[in-house]
């Protein structure tokens, strides 16, 4: 089975559940839900069947890859959305609070189908070989986040949200086309092994140029500086299964992006010094930005913002060191990180879930005693805080040490210590949490907090997987390689 | 699987069993007197006459290029490093807590330090050995703050953080040092890679190191990168001060032996890499032992000698000489066996009257003979009383000072041991006058109820802890016998 099968599969099932939706009674939409579901498994079951289809370059192949790296995102994308659609039925109360129709009930059910559309174009980025493949599919996923982002529409917070993410968006879609339109300027190519092969003897400036504005573009996509600002903001007002989704699956898809876009740059040796120059310093920028302003905060959505930030500081530390760590090449790093990032973020956000449908706020306050209120969510956020801080044994340190371990063999020495102190600044912000949730006493009356089943299982296997990202590294190796 | 994994994975399970239920401290003590057990197995076990391979090892890939693996092994080095972390835990763990409880949280943070210990002492693969490490930092940070004394909540921040940036320095380093040889990143494995770094150009190689000495020294206390210690170890519940400073804090000592002298020879020969450690010691021993004089209470005052001490086993490692080395690992086990056993004693004396304050102490050991005892023997043997492991180490650390050069040379080391003789000095007058503040003299207002002695439970790993010191102090050969060949060989091929 060709792995294009995948997309059109998802988005058939997704066009068929918003048609069901519309006649599901409105007591029964949590239905809805559990059908999305279903359908993401099936199409990640699929996903195990795609042959790879061979060195074939004709037809749909010209700009579309199914190498492991994009089979590898596909199933990222494909987990992230299983996640996400898990706690968005968590989530369904205070979504239906919000989202009330004037003189109507609340509609939440299309809330359940849109994710897998954004879930196709996060598959289709990760296999887009072709700058129109590309756009098309980033515009894809985006689009259904302008909805998502704003789906709460009796919330301010959530509005604002989605006005910040709409116009900043619109903005990097700009820049994108334009970065394009000058690549395409100065290669006369539309594909990237096309652009691949004309970069080492196009105009320098111009070329330089192109990348520049795709990088501003890209770091729009993945949260980092110089298009950052949206982050705290958007994470805090969305909805949480949403910020979740922003947090990691849009961020995995922009990186799969990023890496395939920005590697001819990298590789071509003219302009070599300046680009990894440059995205040494966006590097830089995002993790001193990113870890700096997390410290005073004290919300925890919006702390895993800032920290959604930090982690694309690292990422693309490692990207742009360019620098292979024994057989794993930069992008298998990228990818293995971001792995290790969607276990560990996506229990932090489960945790967040439950938490806020509890106590109605995202507060570090909300965590005091948590330990005694549910010892199995203070387990879970532990861990979580550990492996997003990077303590080893868990996922998070490895991403961290392989990132590390790249900047270390480029000689980029400045930048090691940057990221070093960045990381360090990070257990104290991660470790804040822990206080709440050990240190302090819960508030008066707090009441013991339930765990639904589908969630426990998912915390279960996420932190199943943190561990074993962060022990036994070949099953996760093979699958890149 | 090898014997040293069930060194690892018994405090673990043990761990997770409390979580399911199960009585916290039979499943903890099971779990430390199993450790003990194997500890105690390995040594009789282990063969001397073959000391500098690793012994007991299991090979388990986790990853084929860069070569990564859950390598266990244990040398004679590391063999006295084993049997140091079983029997600490084994004090730490039957000790009854001070307060509160006796709950699962409690004995599972303590089991996850001493996993994290052993763990780090047994791997031969670099990822490992420094990720077994930092399975201590959450646990040390969950337990200051929730069960420490006086203001524990600064000083879990202070000790996280400082031990957060010298692990992060620490990896940085070892990435550094793995990157390095030629033809990129192949291996972890300490051997094959020892044979890789070797080959590194003598600048770099001085680069490496001092990074690795400012990340493992942070972790040490190494002046002036110290002040985390006191005030964490004075506020810290007993069992996780013991852990810490008897067993935890030898890591970066260990990791100097182990990965940084062997692996880059010249950085750790390079002139001004050996002035620049032989002043920071000396700052450990004279300005630290200083300010542990003026200490008021005796956790604080036990907090700052356990920092001064370690300048002495830097001494043993600037010597650059086999006699200092071995003086060094025998120091490492001299002196976490004597402040583990320090601490707990301060525990009870805590507990029983409810204070450490030298002032409004004195005279327990009218009342409290045995505790008198065994808190003037600990103290003895941390001055360095002859018949203690501590003056068997002390004495081949100053020894080592003198060794290696003729007996006219006298340069910076020389200085610095004669220097570091003083700190002997030191410490006798804050150890006495702590024993008398607290042990002679009249009772004092405050305390007119007779103060209870250690009971016979209590006094199981207070007797034990010192029979430990009294037998490797008549016969360090016992533990000599298998840490001279490891040393041998390293300042062997760092001749080569």
């Amino acid at each position: 089975m060709p792995a294009y099968y995948l997309e059109i599969a998802l988005v058939v099932l997704g066009l068929v559940l918003l048609l069901a939706e519309t006649f599901t009674p409105a007591g029964s939409k949590r239905l809805v839900g559990l059908a999305a579901l279903a359908a993401v498994t099936v199409v990640f079951l699929l996903l195990l069947a795609v042959k790879p289809h061979g060195l074939s370059t004709d037809g749909i192949w010209r700009f579309y890859s199914d190498d492991k790296l994009a089979l590898f995102y596909k199933g990222l994308a494909l987990l992230c959305t299983a996640g996400v659609l898990i706690l968005s039925l968590d989530y369904a109360p205070v979504l239906a609070r919000f989202s009330a129709r004037a003189g109507g009930g609340p509609a939440i059910g299309e809330f359940y189908c849109l994710p897998l559309f954004v879930c196709t174009g996060m598959m289709w980025m990760a296999s887009a070989i072709d700058l129109s493949t590309i756009f098309l599919s980033l515009e894809l996923t985006t689009i259904g986040f302008y909805i998502l982002v704003a789906y709460m529409r009796r919330n301010v917070g959530s509005l604002e949200a989605g006005v910040k993410y709409l116009i900043l968006g619109a903005l990097s879609t700009g820049f994108l086309v334009y970065g394009f339109t000058w690549l395409y300027g100065v290669t006369g190519q539309v594909t990237l092994s096309g652009i691949a092969n004309a970069l080492p003897s196009a105009p320098k400036e111009p070329a330089l140029f192109a990348f520049a504005l795709i990088l501003v573009a890209l770091s729009f996509k993945v949260a980092a500086v110089p298009f950052h600002l949206w982050v705290p903001d958007v994470y805090q007002g969305a909805p949480t299964p949403v910020t979740a989704f922003l947090s990691v699956g849009s961020k995995a898809a922009g990186f799969a992006v990023a890496g395939r876009l920005l590697e001819p740059f990298l590789a071509a040796d003219q302009l070599r010094g300046t680009t990894t120059a440059l995205l040494m310093a966006v590097a830089a920028a995002t993790l001193v930005l990113g870890n700096l302003a997390a410290i005073p905060q004290s919300n925890f959505k919006r702390l895993l913002g800032y920290s959604s930030i930090a982690h694309a500081g690292f990422l693309l530390l490692a990207l742009g060191a360019n620098t292979a760590v024994g057989s794993l090449s930069p992008r298998m790093i990228v990818a293995y990180y971001l792995a290790g990032y969607l276990f560990m973020s996506l229990t932090a956000f489960a945790v967040l879930v439950v938490i806020n449908r509890t106590d109605g706020t995202d507060d570090f306050k909300a965590f005091n005693g948590l330990h005694q209120r549910s010892p199995f969510l203070a387990f879970a956020i532990t861990v979580a805080a550990a492996s997003l801080a990077g303590v080893p044994l868990t996922a998070g340190f490895t991403g961290k040490f392989l990132a590390f371990s790249a900047a270390a063999g480029a000689h980029q020495w400045a930048l090691l210590a940057i990221a070093a102190a960045a990381a360090s600044a990070g257990f104290y912000y991660y470790f804040k949490v822990l206080r709440h949730v050990f240190w302090n006493r819960p508030a008066e009356g707090a009441a013991p907090i339930t765990v639904p089943p589908l969630t426990r299982l998912l915390v279960v296997a996420l932190i199943t997987c943190t561990f074993a990202a962060g022990i036994l590294f070949q099953p996760f190796v093979n699958l890149l390689r | 699987m090898s014997l040293l994994d069930l060194l690892i994975v018994l405090p673990i399970l043990a761990a997770v069993v409390m979580a399911f239920g199960l009585p916290a401290r039979p499943a903890a003590l099971a779990a430390a007197c199993a450790n003990l057990a194997i500890g105690l197995l390995l040594a009789f076990r282990f063969d001397y006459g073959n000391a500098t391979a690793f012994q007991f090892a299991a090979l388990r890939p986790v990853l084929d290029n860069p070569a990564i693996g859950l390598n266990v092994g244990i040398d004679g080095m590391s063999l006295v490093m084993v049997l140091l972390t079983v029997l600490v835990t084994f004090a730490a763990i039957w000790i009854r807590p001070a307060r509160g409880s006796d709950d699962a949280l409690y004995y599972a943070s303590s089991l996850l330090i001493a996993a994290g210990a052993a763990g780090a002492f047994v791997s031969t693969d670099l990822l490992f050995f420094y990720a077994f490490h930092e399975l201590a930092l959450i646990p040390t940070f969950l337990m200051i703050g929730m069960r420490g004394t006086g203001n524990s909540k600064d000083a879990a921040w202070k000790i996280t953080i400082y031990l957060g940036l010298g692990s992060l320095l620490l990896l940085a380093g070892l990435a550094f040092l793995i990157t390095a040889p030629a033809g990129g990143v192949s291996t972890f494995d300490m051997t094959k890679l020892g044979a890789l770094t070797r080959t590194i150009e003598g600048p770099v190689q001085e680069r490496i190191y001092l990074v690795l000495l400012l990340g493992f020294g942070t972790l040490v206390s190494l002046f002036p990168f110290h002040s985390w210690a006191a005030p964490a170890y004075a506020s810290a519940p007993a069992p996780v001060t013991m852990l810490h400073a008897g067993v935890l804090k030898k890591f970066g000592l260990y990791g100097l032996l182990r990965v940084a002298i062997p692996m880059l020879p010249l950085g750790h020969s390079a002139e001004w890499i050996q002035h620049l450690l032989i002043v920071l010691l000396v700052g450990n021993i004279l300005f630290v032992g200083l300010v542990t004089i003026a200490q008021k209470e005796v956790d604080t005052m036990l907090g700052n000698s356990s920092v001064m001490h370690m300048g002495y086993i830097f001494l043993g490692i600037a010597s650059g000489s086999a006699i200092g080395y071995s003086g060094a690992v025998l120091l490492m086990f001299a002196h976490g066996v004597s402040i583990a056993l320090l601490f707990a004693l301060s525990a009870s004396i805590r507990e029983n009257t409810g204070t450490l304050q030298f002032h409004r102490l004195g005279g327990l050991a009218q009342s409290a003979p045995f505790l008198g005892l065994a808190f003037g023997m600990a103290a003895f043997a941390s001055i360095g009383l002859p018949g203690f492991a501590n003056f068997a180490a002390e004495i081949n650390i100053f020894f080592s000072g003198f060794a290696s050069k003729s007996p006219d040379h006298f340069g910076w080391l020389q200085t610095g041991t004669v220097l570091a003789l003083w700190g002997v000095v030191i410490s006798a007058v804050y150890m006495l006058r702590a024993f008398r503040a607290v042990f002679k003299g009249p009772l004092p207002d405050s305390l007119k109820s007779p103060v209870s002695d250690l009971s016979p439970s209590e006094r199981i790993p207070a007797l034990l802890l010192l029979a430990a010191l009294l037998l490797t102090g008549f016969a360090p050969n016992l533990l000599l016998r298998a840490v001279n060949p490891v040393v041998q060989a390293i300042t062997a091929a760092a001749a080569r």
